[in-house]
């Protein structure tokens, strides 16, 4: 018989990042294609197409008339669609779902500044700068800015430099 | 602004010639970017994308081993989409941070994103960003600086800290806003992933916490938040600068550009209400300090926006989470009630949410919003009726658990998304677990669902544990006999059925239930159950595991004999199987099989064998079983769910009486509240908000109940009740659906409120605090605690009240020598009424007696003269006057000699005033000399009357309440005596009736855990019995009957001021069935006693 010698299992200590964070910012269109996709936690390269689609199939499967959170496997999704783009956000059960599905408005909001009326073909061809912009709101699945000016400030700065 | 974008965005298709449009100007359709994004957009199917991204990836791999860096930015964005749809670009991520080392400002910012993308945080590669981020934290561009702060506080190798740890530190006193802000995000990454790293700069994040610019406190409150997290008490100090700066946020204080939709800086207030809330949590002093700028942002997110309820959610959170106050909770409790009374159904999915968060807090809050929990269950959309069944889960007890585990299973049989399933199943095989006992069949058939629904996806501890409880038992023998028989008795016949149907792990358990427990059912022949086991093994579905677990039951059964050829030929055909397992099991069969003696010794009867393997491994250290999702909830620590089960608190009476005894308290509130003065049912959860559904009797019954024609109503509804009765017909039927509904919620509340008042015993108890609210004032004494002192002595504490009592009785005496008195001052009064835990505690005397008592004591002397032989004479004939004059208005007991000796006489009475009850000592001296030093009267001279009273309260009631004393005095010879006297009073002198409505009296009546039931006999004269009986208990214990509606009448009283006894009765074959309930042990059941007292002597 193998004796466990008081073998320390204790779990590493969970930083707050898992505790209640944003897993992942995912745009996709009606067709199911992500437009962009940024993850907070790592998920291996292979299951992201599998997530994407599942859970883009799920939102996509649901009535306008019905709840913009719903639960996907361990975490929610919280979505909100702009024509035929939908944002999706994955999150923790303890994040404020109302509070991520603003946040998602105020991120559009600023795309919309930033772009002058933003459209999915600007997403496309600029998802480097749409990324940049993503970047100043959120990191480790944090709210860190939401001030649309300041959110804008590094990129319009570079524009300017690239321009001059 | 949103339709603008959805305007722009509709018109998508129009523009995918990439001609036009201002945001593709900048590329030329003809860029390689161009052609992969329109191919992108033309594909239909995934063949297509497979075939154009490996086409891309070769051409980007082409490409990018050439030297121009012109093309590289485009490159890196070309990568990034074939990652972004699932194609590794590996070879480019080396190119990446290349083009971060050495491209210019947007190529360099592409580079790091793409890095940031490509590699997760242990990634090798990132080694090689370090000296880039080093070089770029001292350029003297500040783009560049801010680029590097980014990517570090997005991923940064954690063993290289150190090496940029001074330059990012350095940062924190940048001249530029943006520079500290991201230095402190830099930080607080640093603070992730090595703590330990930047425990010495703990004072620099308190100066970003104090910066003047609100965007790098924000950010600071980021690493605030998880310190506090880990740990509260070391930051608690900070709690006042994080309230002053919510309160600054929330009074409009910050730039305007940091507002949303007008609303200041909601994500910032949102972050400060979670770390008020961890900081306050279990803190009283620190919660405080916080009420205030609570109730502000309660106050002040009055707008109808989105936003502003997500910062109401989160500040309900807070407020539930702290240390409690009455009126927060009340004003957050209003506040949930917006959100799930909303007809948006993100705000119901959310109030949903808030109300399970605070059920676990105060269970009471469910009930108010029943109707909407009801309805929320039978939502069309699965998630409101997932969420509604997440805030059930946490309101079960011992009397709900069947409803609500009902409700699950419905729910399991719809749904289709695998986690919920395992989680459900997870939760109700809990449940079920927790109130096994008292319905063991119940049990059984519960964990049957939950093995067929949950197949072979549910966590395997569940089995696991249902085995286990199913073989310890419970404490009684019988009932384990019961429930293992019932388990057998449940499964004979599923395998007689189609066993091909059920899962695996349901097999499983079948069959090592049956092969532990079939010899309990005597009529069932241990062959038969050789045969339906062996027929599981023939199976073709059957996974080996099972047929393990088929083969040992086997083991168990097989007694040799007739049941030998079925044995035999099962161990044959698996001796040879290829499975090792089966094989052994096989061989075990055989042998044990025809080894009667071995099998005994190996497989005793009743030893739970499979499960030795579990007490071993938790010998050896292993931690003890939990369900996965209890394990989620510990992580969830915001969450964290009680395991306490609520039906503990339930008293015990409640569950022995039957059922329409429970029901019908608010039969009778519904009734009445047909009867007030709204006639308009239509939102019939308005009217029953409050009191709730609790315990509602069938439709029939009810309408039958209204139309029973009462003549006698209490003189003020009369007329309301008549137009009641006209109107009968047409408004009580009760639309179907809804009496469904209303069915329904009094089966899932049930036994919320009761125990509620119990499980929020030190907290906050919302609704006897509004009681005590109401009362006026209290007396000195009068403040109830729950204190074991049995006597309670005027002497202590000394100074105070002694020279109190002794100026008192002192003028009531007209003495004059002062000075001696106080030091001997020793009457006591105490309680001797050891059966019934009873209390009296002596008040010091009303000092406005004084005067008076001193104007009365004219009258001793005046009386003096006349009665001096004769002192047992002067007790009954003069002492009325004695009384003093503010208790000579009011009724009082008659005045009965307590004990005298050769010198004194004493004689009491005791005056019922509103708020209390005083108790009046005659001390007559009726010996021929002065009596001096005595206590409490000072001196008396010969044939005089001393007069001391004292109020009386009680602290726990009992049948009657015995008052002992003790009068200490010292004779002209000097001998110190002392007289000791006893006077019992009944608990109906303490009395009084208590003026409650209908709508309060049912509040009350739901929050009060004390509770008593017995039928007493009616009074049958010519009158209708019930009011004939109330009545008489009216005018006899001082009762105030709150309303009587058809057989039914509510009764309420209390104990002088402060303890309210509710009185339930209702006529029930010829009987009076009496159900008290008060916040005070002891009390119901006293008060039954005078009742059954008072009709008796009747």
């Amino acid at each position: 018989m193998v004796c466990t010698d008081n073998i320390d299992f204790t779990i590493p200590l969970q930083p707050a990042a898992d505790r209640r964070m944003i897993k992942f910012v995912l745009m996709v269109n009606r067709q199911g294609q992500t437009r962009l996709s940024r993850y907070y936690h790592s998920v291996e390269l292979s299951r992201r197409a599998a997530l994407e689609a599942d859970v883009v199939r799920y939102c996509l499967s649901r009535k306008k008339d019905q709840c913009s959170f719903v639960e996907y496997k361990d975490f929610k999704v919280v979505y909100r669609q702009y024509a035929a783009l939908y944002i999706v956000v994955g999150i923790t059960d303890s994040e404020n779902e109302l509070s991520i599905y603003e946040l998602v408005h105020n991120f559009v909001e600023v795309l919309d500044k930033y772009f002058s009326r933003v459209s999915e073909l600007d997403i496309m061809f600029n998802l480097d700068r749409v990324h940049i912009i993503l970047d100043e709101m959120i990191q480790n699945g944090h709210i860190v800015e939401t001030n649309k000016s300041r959110i804008l400030a590094p990129l319009t700065a570079i524009d300017k430099m690239v321009e001059s | 602004m949103s339709d603008v974008v959805e305007k722009t965005l509709t018109a998508l298709p129009s523009l995918l010639s990439l001609d036009s449009h201002p945001g593709s100007a900048k590329l030329s359709s003809t860029s390689k970017l161009g052609n992969l994004i329109r191919g992108i957009t033309e594909l239909t199917s995934k063949h297509e994308e497979e075939k154009l991204i490996q086409h891309e990836l070769l051409a980007i791999k082409e490409q990018v081993s050439s030297p121009n860096t012109t093309m590289m930015k485009e490159l890196m964005v070309r990568s990034i989409y074939c990652e972004m749809l699932g194609y590794e670009a590996s070879f480019s991520y080396i190119h990446a941070i290349k083009l971060a080392q050495q491209g210019t400002v947007l190529e360099k910012r592409v580079g790091y994103l793409a890095v940031s993308l490509f590699l997760n945080e242990s990634h090798e590669l990132l080694l090689l960003l370090v000296n880039t981020v080093l070089k770029d934290l001292q350029s003297t561009n500040l783009i560049e600086v801010c680029m590097a702060l980014t990517v570090v506080s997005q991923m940064f190798p954690k063993d290289m800290i150190p090496a940029i740890l001074p330059l990012v530190e350095e940062k924190l006193n940048h001249p530029k806003e943006i520079i500290r802000r991201k230095a402190v995000l830099a930080l607080y990454k640093f603070y992730l992933i090595a703590p330990n790293q930047v425990q010495h700069i703990h004072n620099k994040f308190r100066k970003a916490l104090c910066d003047k610019d609100p965007g790098v406190m924000t950010a600071s409150l980021h690493i605030y938040l998880q310190m506090i997290q880990e740990n509260p008490d070391a930051y608690k100090d900070l709690t006042p600068s994080f309230v002053t700066i919510l309160k600054q946020v929330v009074g409009g204080k910050l730039p305007m550009d940091f507002n949303y939709h007008t609303v200041p800086a909601p994500w910032l207030q949102i972050q400060l209400l979670r770390i008020l809330a961890l900081l306050g949590k279990n803190d009283q002093s620190t919660s405080e300090v916080m009420y205030e700028v609570l109730d502000e942002s309660l106050r002040r997110a009055e707008m109808n926006h989105n936003i502003t309820y997500a910062i109401l959610y989160e500040c309900v959170k807070c407020i539930y989470t702290i240390h409690p106050k009455s009126d927060l909770l009340e004003k957050a409790a209003k506040c949930i009630g917006n959100f799930v009374l909303s007809p948006k159904i993100n705000l119901k999915y959310l109030g949903l949410k808030a109300l399970t968060y605070v059920v676990q807090q105060d269970p009471k809050l469910a009930l108010q919003h029943q109707m909407t929990i009801i309805e929320c269950l039978d939502h069309p959309d699965l998630i409101i009726k997932r969420e509604t069944l997440e805030l059930l889960f946490r309101i079960t007890n011992a009397q709900n658990v069947t409803v609500i585990v009902e409700k699950m299973l419905e729910f399991l049989c719809i749904s289709e998304d695998d986690h919920t399933t395992i989680d459900l199943v997870g939760k109700v095989a809990e449940l079920a677990e927790k109130y096994p006992l008292k319905y063991n069949e119940w049990f059984i058939e519960t964990m049957n669902t939950v093995f067929s629904l949950g197949g072979d996806m549910m966590q395997p501890d569940i089995p696991n544990s249902f085995l286990k409880l199913l073989s310890e038992g419970f404490d009684s023998v019988e009932e384990d006999r019961k429930l293992k028989l019932f388990a057998v008795n449940s499964y004979v016949p599923l395998l007689r059925g189609e066993p091909g149907k059920l899962p695996q792990r349901f097999l499983q358990v079948i069959s090592w239930v049956l092969g532990e427990y079939s010899h309990l059912r005597e009529d069932l022949e241990p062959a038969e159950v050789l045969s339906l086991l062996a027929k599981l093994l023939d199976m073709k579905n059957s996974s080996s595991e099972t047929k393990s677990w088929v083969l040992m039951a086997m083991t168990k059964l097989c007694k040799g004999g007739t049941d030998a050829s079925v044995t035999q030929e099962v161990s044959e055909t698996y001796s040879s199987s290829l499975d090792t397992v089966l094989r052994q099991r096989a061989h075990e069969l055989q042998y044990l099989s025809q080894d009667p003696e071995l099998r005994a010794r190996v497989l005793p009867r009743g030893s739970c064998g499979n499960f030795a393997f579990v007490s071993e491994a938790l010998a050896a250290g292993a931690a003890p079983y939990k369900p996965p999702h209890q394990r989620q909830e510990e992580l969830d620590q915001s969450k964290a769910l009680s395991l306490e089960p609520y039906g503990l608190s339930l008293p015990i009476s409640m569950s022995s009486c039957s059922i329409t005894d429970r029901q019908s308290p608010t039969l009778l509130s519904m009734s009445s509240g047909l009867s007030g003065d709204t006639l308009k049912l239509d939102g019939v959860k308005r009217v029953w908000g409050r009191e709730g559904y609790l315990a509602q009797r069938e439709p029939v019954e009810e309408a039958a109940q209204v139309e029973v024609p009462s003549p006698i109503q209490s003189p003020g509804r009369q007329g309301e009740g008549d137009s009641l009765h006209s109107q009968t017909p047409t408004q009580t039927p009760t639309p179907e659906p809804e009496q469904e509904k209303q069915q329904l919620a009094s089966s899932l509340f049930v036994g919320l409120a009761s125990q509620s008042s119990v499980s929020l015993m030190g907290k906050s108890e919302p609704t006897p605090q509004r009681f005590r609210r109401k009362a006026k004032g209290q007396g000195p004494g009068s403040s109830f605690n729950a204190s074991e002192q049995i006597s309670s002595s005027l002497i202590s504490p000394p100074s105070a009240v002694d020279n109190l009592l002794c100026n008192n009785l002192l003028d009531s005496n007209n003495a004059s020598e002062l000075a001696e008195q106080t030091s001997q001052l020793s009457q006591r009064l105490t309680t001797a009424n050891g059966t019934c835990h009873t209390e009296a505690e002596l008040t010091e005397p009303d000092t406005k007696g004084c005067n008076p008592a001193l104007r009365r004591d004219n009258c001793v002397v005046a009386a003096d003269p006349g009665p001096h032989d004769d002192p047992g004479r002067l007790t009954e004939v003069c002492l009325d006057s004695y009384l003093p004059a503010e208790l000579s208005g009011l009724s009082h007991s008659e005045i009965a000699p307590l004990c005298a000796n050769q010198s004194l006489n004493l004689s009491a009475c005791h005056v019922q005033k509103e708020d209390s009850l005083i108790l009046v000592v005659f001390i007559i001296n009726s010996s021929e000399s002065a009596i001096q030093q005595m206590l409490p009267a000072g001196e008396m001279t010969s044939h005089s009357v001393a007069v001391g009273q004292y109020s009386l309260t009680v602290k726990r009631p009992a049948v009657h309440v015995e008052v002992v004393g003790t009068v200490s005095y010292q004779l002209p010879a000097g001998t110190s005596q002392s007289l000791q006297f006893s006077y019992k009073v009944p608990l109906t002198s303490f009395i009084r009736p208590f003026v409650v409505s209908t709508e309060e009296y049912g509040t009350m009546w739901l929050s009060f855990s004390h509770d008593t039931k017995q039928n007493l006999t009616l009074i049958n004269d010519n009158q209708e019995p019930l009011t004939a009986t109330l009545n008489a208990l009216k005018k006899k214990l001082q009762l105030h009957v709150v309303e009587v509606i058809g057989m039914e009448g509510i009764v309420a009283c209390r104990l002088l001021q402060d303890l309210p006894c509710l009185m339930h009765c209702r006529v029930n074959a010829g009987w009076l069935a009496v159900w008290l309930r008060s916040p005070v042990p002891d009390l119901p059941d006293c008060l039954i006693y005078h009742c059954q007292r008072a009709l008796q002597s009747l």
